[in-house]
């Protein structure tokens, strides 16, 4: 509903004031009137009509009302079919996810705008105080209006760069609330409604379906990722309980991923590598291939320090070491740590500790230090 | 909407081209002048001729040299009409000082009705 008024007014401010407005209006006639036969379509002209009246009130704005009322005519609030209202949440989406805004403001803003959450919750969840929040979508929203960002979805030519900025803002969102379940749990379910809503508007495009598969996969594991008495102990993958594995998301996303033929990108390989974790038993050298496939995509080399371990656990763990010492990621933990599991599993034992202590200050969450802090005790 | 483009170039870039590759860069910059929605513009002297002034105390400062004293100099802009921020990226991406290595910064013109 917001996108389709922020599509007709081309101002976000404007539209959440009508729309608020429209529900007031709404909760004071229904109950004495009747619902009306097309409530969402009833919203939305009321929303409009009341911008409409705002525009009229404003004698700065008047060109724009005479731009407004010759291009799309007010119609009587009762007159309106649903099917009428088009569908502008993927023009909203790209405006949202539009690169001249900061990565922080994209992320917020797809929250506020598409998702419908409330700024104070958007501020809770990302840990910054409320006021900051509000004013970093005030900023968005200013920008969006005087440096002129468009409401539509760009060219073709354009899309698959501006796509790969949506899917790393959903992905974002996706990972704040699988990272700090406590806080921000909510939004790793609303990143998933995202990632449906992109996957459905864009059939055309395999990637949005690859990331809503690979965000299914995770999640499906949440339960049985973490425990302990406050869910403080983070659980390998090999011994995590699969009874706790939410076995419909994992069917789903095979499901999407089966459906696939088409040439894959990043995330469909990813979500690859994730449905055959789930497998009963992990085809490691598999795993290896879509890691070096995964790497050759993106260069990074986090990838190829995935694609290290996959090679350990497929029975060489000599080599894992070799690939792993010729990264130069001395400032990530899981680095640290990956060497560490390694070292130990070829019997060495000193370096191994060592690695894991060398981890132990870069590692980002509570649940991960206790992790490091129990194998340096075993070792 | 109206906007201009503000282009900055890093002198050191401009100083090591040869006379040939300049006079092409300079028609380079002429034919942008005429694409379509390109409504004005100008080209500056080298940086090393900048003087700034501020208040110092309330009196005029006058001092040799340019505001900001950064790698990349501000060179020139182009004063553009576009339907919105994507078409405007889309000349701005024409700006041949990208190709040396510089950036354009694009910024809407105030005073315009939204």
């Amino acid at each position: 509903m917001l996108a389709a008024l922020i599509g007709y007014l081309g101002d976000f401010d404007l539209a959440e004031e009508s729309v608020a407005e429209a529900f007031a209006t709404a909760a004071r006639r229904w109950p004495a009137e009747g619902t009306p036969a097309s409530p969402v379509g009833w919203l939305v002209t009321t929303a409009r009509n009341r911008a409409i009246d705002r525009l009229r009130r404003d004698r700065v704005l008047a060109a724009k009302l005479r731009l407004l009322e010759a291009t799309r005519p007010a119609v009587g609030e009762d007159e309106v079919d649903q099917n009428e209202i088009p569908d502008e949440r993927l023009e909203l989406i790209f405006t949202c996810c539009h690169p001249a805004l900061a990565t922080e403001a994209q992320v917020a803003l797809t929250l506020r705008a598409v998702g419908g959450l409330a700024t104070d919750d958007i501020a809770h969840a990302f840990l910054v105080p409320a006021e900051t929040m509000k004013r970093r979508l005030s900023r968005a929203k200013t920008k969006i209006r005087d440096a002129g960002i468009p409401f539509q979805v760009p060219a073709a030519d354009r899309l698959p760069d501006r796509l790969d900025a949506v899917l790393t803002v959903i992905y974002l969102i996706f990972n704040q609330g699988y990272s700090a379940p406590g806080e921000a749990g909510h939004l790793a379910a609303e990143a998933i409604r995202l990632g449906r809503v992109l996957a459905a508007l864009l059939p055309g495009h395999p990637e949005p379906r690859g990331l809503l598969a690979l965000m299914l996969l995770h999640h499906a594991r949440r339960r049985a990722r973490l425990s302990g008495p406050d869910g403080q102990d983070l659980v390998l993958l090999a011994d995590q309980d699969r009874s706790q594995w939410d076995q419909r998301q994992i069917g789903e996303a095979r499901a999407i991923l089966a459906g696939i033929t088409a040439s894959r990108g990043p995330y469909l390989v990813q979500a690859a590598i994730a449905s055959l974790h789930t497998a009963d038993s992990v085809d490691w050298p598999q795993v290896a291939a879509l890691y070096a496939e995964l790497a050759a995509l993106t260069g990074s080399p986090v990838v190829r320090l995935n694609g290290a371990v996959a090679v350990a656990e497929a029975g060489d763990p000599a080599a894992a070491l070799a690939i792993v010492d010729g990264l130069r990621l001395g400032q990530y933990a899981y680095w640290h740590s990956t060497r560490a599991e390694l070292l130990r599993r070829l019997g060495r034992g000193a370096e191994a500790r060592a690695a894991y202590q060398a981890a132990l200050p870069l590692a980002g969450s509570e649940p991960e230090r206790r992790f490091l802090r129990q194998r340096i005790a075993e070792c | 909407m109206q906007y201009a483009l503000l282009i900055y170039t890093e002198p050191k870039v401009m100083e090591s081209l040869s006379e040939a590759e300049r006079e092409a860069l300079s028609a380079d910059y002429y034919a942008l002048r005429d694409q379509p929605g390109v409504l004005g513009g100008a080209g500056l002297q080298p940086v090393t001729t900048a003087t700034t002034i501020r208040l110092a105390a309330g009196q005029p400062l006058v001092t040799d040299g340019p505001f900001a004293d950064t790698k990349e100099v501000f060179g020139g802009y182009y004063l553009i009409e576009a339907e919105n921020l994507d078409r405007a990226t889309e000349l701005a991406a024409l700006v041949p000082a990208l190709r040396l290595g510089g950036a354009v910064e694009i910024r809407p013109i105030l005073g315009q009705a939204s």
